[in-house]
């Protein structure tokens, strides 16, 4: 077997050295009768068989890049550049752990100094962790965040924030059944959410842009926000859309959570993906996760060590300001390289081209018959409502070989209001001729 | 600052030339290396993308003001900084890392063209289904294995991580409790747990009543059975445990457990020492997380990101998270939502689809035979580290141990050599230490776990090594090269008083350039 | 003028109504260097054995305790801004809150210095 280094030679060996007369001597404590069980699983495998299996699972899906593609929703399709994906392969990136010892974890590091500092840099915010699970898992530790600053328990949530960030935030809440107001499902985007703020509101979640590509000042809900002693805390689920429009940390924030896919990230299927997690440096000892800071060595050198460890679980156990261990640090390796990469130019023109190709297909869209665009002010995705259900165009649409977007329905079951409402995003990677293909398929399945 | 090359030299040069006596601060391939935000400068990028669309904006007035002051590189820049970052890292490629309780164990590159296959490395999370059957039946062969390898009738497939199976798992419990209309406000965990189950015992609202460990390091019979009562919801027991050990009681725990109507949660952190050698079923455990980033070799990242579905007893089958994947006639498809006996989400979409490929395909490659060796070998090795060491160093309680064997400090007593300085000087001999000062319950522990993928000559090396520094300790003399070491990193003992009294969080401009000299520093 | 103390280490020292209360140089020591403290605003109420503060090293953090009941009448912004004081000066400058005492009588339940020595030695 490939993976295994030691020879039954050896073995025998290690058992005398061990002074045990077989394996099964070692695990004597195991309870009589559960040793050895018999599995019906099939035996080992070489690459080869392997690799065919898999190849025949990959087959059965339909790739975003046989076909036009415009889901988004949370996850979004982007170029990444090739050398991303080769240096996040290095084997020291790749097969390290957690930097327990600084001084060989200089390398993990000091790109997790580099990226708290770029995603402290594109949310418009004072400082950020070393990253979360993703978006969802974020938005949930930034309310409890919120808790621990207010001393307060309500949460309210925007009618236009993804049904997952808000049912992730509620499981959380219901364990210590934590009051969470959820607003009226927003699609005309223009809820307001000050007069749900009471005394006892901890904080408001707010996304944006929101599901339905609402883009919206948050300045004036800040204020309200502030004026009654609660967080406002802006979720963003497509990052690029900071390379254009203004971050929230101008509009007043207090914390930010976001989902970094967009920047590095594969789509596969949903995960792993990298929550990224920015507030003011006030409330820093309250963040959740790691945190990665600067320091000098023994001999007067710049260096970097994880930092106000008091806050984490293997220290402050019961009270610590969350149960993270594991943060997603290859992932938020892969977005530093690809920000790095891109840079101020490249991050601007990058948002441009996804904008600007968003509003080209929603003009295209919007002289179809039956179709209306949602927002007036969106970034590369909209919501377009049609004259029947969403869910079954979509399905035809497959049949005609195109990926045509997500389906409200899908993300709101049972909301009927919503049922004939799709959400559509477009990136730097659909071409014109893939935005003409979907208005045509469009067209004939309407 | 520029060298000659036009390539920036680190900002504090001065101070690194002074340590390494080189003009750069370099040391041959150890490469000083300044932060990005340092090297890069205005009017570069490492992209070349096309002009936008000359469209009339539709962003309602919210166009960014300014600048957002991210650097440009060039991709040869870009390329380098990273790889020159990457030389200052250890990794498990590089050399035995035998961090205990963590399972560093070979990460297959198989595993990563799998997970990079057009079709499964670039799919949605939120296409059709018909358009993602080879996907979910892929998310339902894994559930198979976990299920089949655990003896278990259910997985939550979900979790992000092991401390999330945990939340996933209390969180199964409060609901079947819930449902059977019962409020049970407390957990019982061993002082020598891991510090995310009392973590996340709080997390969901529950107070965390610890349970003493017997003198040979497993769970007290006696004071489990005082503190269970009908406010107990659960006990979360880590088996193998945390010292190395198999809970040889366990059976008996979890009868006792349940005869006080508490469910049995069990931590698999330590899942290796056993995988396809015993079956958690078998024990009578409820719930039990599996970390895919140790047992099933999907990568460690430098820190994640991992992965950690939970297997769920009868009991608690039903109460499980969405979405979750069915199969019938028409296929496969995932249950998003209209469960009403589900808890709800945890996270955003379906999980970690690039860990459940990887984890996958080492278990394909391993086979049922496999998985058993990698059991019995990752357990004589810890064994075979354990008898070898024992005449020089302390381990702290009888074997035989599990995957990884648990040391203590008293074979330091009266040398003035600490655990940690024990541990910084197997750095300079080109090992990672092992977990230090883990658990909690033995004094200045060292948990070694070497697991199945060394060879016993690189097991050899490294008692051989272990045993050279356990007698250069015992000399007496060498305190003040223990305490020195390491001596030959890219750094050595860092400041971390400093780095929490005033933290430094990011780079800020106009930070670079100021010379740290060491008088500054204390 | 007496100093008291409590088996979590921490001292108390009452002057008129006021009572000084801050952790024993023992614990300091335990605790290695301080890098954070978390202090109370003046007016809390806290019982006696109940969590007046928090004090924070790079490896552990630690409640401190009310070693008696009372209302918090100062805390001590000096060792907010140089935590290190704590290290230095643990039962003089190093102090952590003032405490307007509700019940005097309290103290007599706690340890003098002799008693703590002695209780030191037993760890």
């Amino acid at each position: 077997m490939r993976y295994l280094g030691l020879t039954e030679a050896d073995r025998g060996e290690m058992l005398n050295t061990i002074g045990a007369g077989g394996i099964d001597a070692l695990f004597k404590d195991v309870p009589a009768g559960a040793l050895n069980p018999q599995l019906d699983l099939p035996p080992h495998q070489g690459e080869l068989e392997v690799e065919r299996a898999f190849a025949a699972m990959a087959k059965k899906n339909v790739s975003p890049m046989e076909v036009p593609f415009f889901l988004g929703a949370g996850a979004y399709r982007h170029h990444i550049p090739a050398s991303v994906d080769h240096l996040i392969q290095r084997s020291e990136f790749l097969t390290s752990y957690t930097p327990y010892q600084p001084e060989i974890s200089q390398g993990t590091l000091q790109y997790l100094f580099e990226f708290q500092t770029q995603v402290s840099m594109i949310t418009g915010m004072e400082v950020a962790n070393a990253s979360m699970y993703d978006g969802a898992t974020s938005a949930a530790e930034a309310v409890l965040m919120a808790q621990r600053i207010t001393k307060r328990s309500k949460a309210v949530l925007s009618g236009g924030l993804h049904p997952h960030y808000r049912d992730t935030v509620a499981t959380l809440m219901d364990q210590t059944d934590q009051p969470h107001v959820a607003a009226p499902v927003d699609l005309a985007g223009n809820e307001d959410l000050a007069t749900l703020i009471d005394e006892q509101t901890a904080c408001v979640v707010v996304q944006n842009p929101n599901v339905f590509g609402h883009l919206r000042d948050l300045s004036g809900l800040a204020k309200a926000c502030q004026a009654k002693g609660a967080l406002l805390i802006v979720a963003v689920t497509e990052i690029t859309s900071l390379g254009l429009v203004t971050p929230p940390g101008a509009m007043g924030a207090d914390i930010v959570v976001a989902e970094g896919q967009s920047i590095g990230v594969p789509l596969s299927f949903g995960g792993p993906y990298v929550g990224l997690f920015a507030t003011r440096e006030k409330y820093v000892r309250q963040m959740p996760g790691r945190l990665c800071g600067e320091t000098v060595d023994q001999d007067g050198r710049r260096g970097f060590v994880l930092t106000l460890s008091a806050r984490e679980q293997h220290i402050r156990r019961e009270k610590a300001t969350s149960n993270i261990c594991t943060n997603s640090g290859l992932c938020a390796l892969a977005f530093t390289i690809h920000m790095s990469l891109l840079g101020e130019a490249g991050l601007t023109r990058l948002a441009e081209i996804n904008h600007g190709k968003a509003v080209q297909l929603a003009e295209k869209l919007s002289q179809m018959k039956g179709v209306a665009i949602v927002p007036q002010a969106f970034y590369n995705e909209f919501a377009i409502t049609l004259p029947k259900p969403a869910a079954d165009v979509v399905e035809k649409l497959v049949e005609k070989k195109i990926l045509g977007g997500v389906p409200a329905s899908r993300l709101f079951p049972g909301d009927k209001s919503l049922a004939n409402v799709l959400l559509i995003a477009v990136t730097e990677t659909n071409t014109e001729g893939d935005m003409d293909k979907l208005a045509a398929a469009l067209k004939e399945v309407l | 600052m520029l060298n000659r090359q036009g390539r920036p030299t680190t900002p504090h040069a001065a101070a690194n030339s002074a340590v390494t006596g080189t003009i750069t601060g370099n040391r041959g391939l150890q490469m000083e290396e300044a932060l990005i935000f340092e090297i890069g400068e205005e009017g570069r990028t490492g992209v070349d993308l096309p002009d936008a669309p000359k469209v009339k904006d539709r962003l309602g007035g919210l166009k960014r003001q300014g600048k957002i002051g991210l650097p440009g590189l060039s991709e040869p820049q870009v390329v380098r900084h990273f790889v020159r970052l990457s030389q200052k890292n250890y990794s498990i490629d590089a050399g035995l890392y035998p961090l205990g309780s963590c399972t560093m164990k070979h990460n297959p590159r198989l595993n990563e063209k799998m997970a990079r296959l057009p079709g499964l490395g670039d799919i949605h999370p939120l296409q059709p289904a018909s358009t993602v059957q080879g996907a979910l039946e892929l998310i339902d062969q894994l559930a198979g294995w976990l299920k089949t390898l655990t003896g278990m009738p259910a997985v939550a497939m979900s979790p992000a991580a092991g401390a999330h199976g945990e939340l996933c798992g209390l969180m199964a419990i409060r609901a079947a409790l819930k449902a059977r209309g019962d409020v049970r406000k407390r957990i019982l965990a061993p002082e020598s747990a891991h510090g995310t189950n009392p973590a996340t015992a709080a997390l969901c609202g529950y107070t965390v009543d610890p349970i003493p460990a017997t003198a040979e390091g497993r769970v007290d019979l006696d004071a489990l059975q005082a503190k269970l009562g009908p406010d107990v919801a659960a006990i979360m027991l880590t088996n193998p445990n945390t010292c190395g050990l198999f809970e040889r009681d366990i059976k008996k725990v979890a009868d006792m457990v349940h005869a006080a109507g508490a469910f049995f949660y069990c931590d698999g952190a330590n899942f290796n020492a056993i995988v396809g050698k015993v079956r958690p079923g078998d024990l009578g455990i409820d719930a039990m997380h599996i970390n895919l980033h140790k047992t099933f070799s999907t990568p460690h990242g430098g820190g994640g990101p991992g992965s950690g579905p939970v297997v769920l007893s009868d009991a608690l089958k039903d109460f499980v998270p969405v979405p979750y994947v069915v199969h019938d006639s028409n296929g496969y498809r995932l249950v998003e939502s209209g469960d009403a006996k589900s808890f709800g989400r945890m996270k955003a979409f379906n999980g970690q689809m690039g860990m459940f490929i990887r984890a996958l395909a080492y278990m394909m490659s391993h086979g049922a035979d496999g998985l058993k060796r990698v059991a019995e070998d990752s357990v004589l090795s810890a064994n075979y580290v354990m008898a070898s060491l024992k005449d020089v160093m302390t381990p702290s309680f009888e074997g035989p141990c599990m995957h990884e064997a648990l040391f203590d400090d008293r074979f330091l007593k009266d040398t003035g050599v600490t655990t940690l300085d024990f541990a910084k000087a197997m750095i300079d001999e080109g090992y990672h230490p092992m977990t230090v000062y883990f658990p909690l319950v033995v004094h200045g522990a060292m948990l070694i776990e070497p697991t199945e993928s060394e060879s016993k000559d690189s097991v050899d090396a490294f008692v051989s090594t272990l045993r050279g520094l356990a007698e250069k300790a015992k000399q007496g003399d060498q305190v003040e090269w223990f305490q020195g070491a390491p001596r030959l990193t890219p750094r050595r003992r860092l400041d971390e008083t400093r780095a929490a009294r005033a933290p430094v969080l990011r780079w800020k401009p106009g930070s670079n350039g100021a010379p740290i000299d060491k008088a500054a520093a204390e | 003028m007496t100093t008291r103390y409590t088996k979590d280490h921490e001292w108390i020292r009452l002057e008129g109504d006021v009572a000084t209360i801050g952790i024993s140089d023992y614990a300091q020591s335990q605790l290695g260097d301080v890098v954070f403290v978390d202090l109370p605003a003046p007016g809390k109420k806290v019982d006696a054995g109940a969590e007046v503060a928090v004090v924070e090293s790079v490896k552990a953090a630690s409640e401190v305790y009310a070693p008696a009941s009372g209302e918090v009448v100062e805390g001590n912004q000096a060792i907010v801004d140089d935590p290190a004081l704590v290290n230095r000066a643990a039962q003089t400058e190093g102090w952590f809150v003032k405490l307007k005492l509700s019940n005097k009588a309290e103290l007599d339940a706690l340890m003098d210095q002799a008693a703590y020595e002695a209780y030191l030695k037993t760890l």
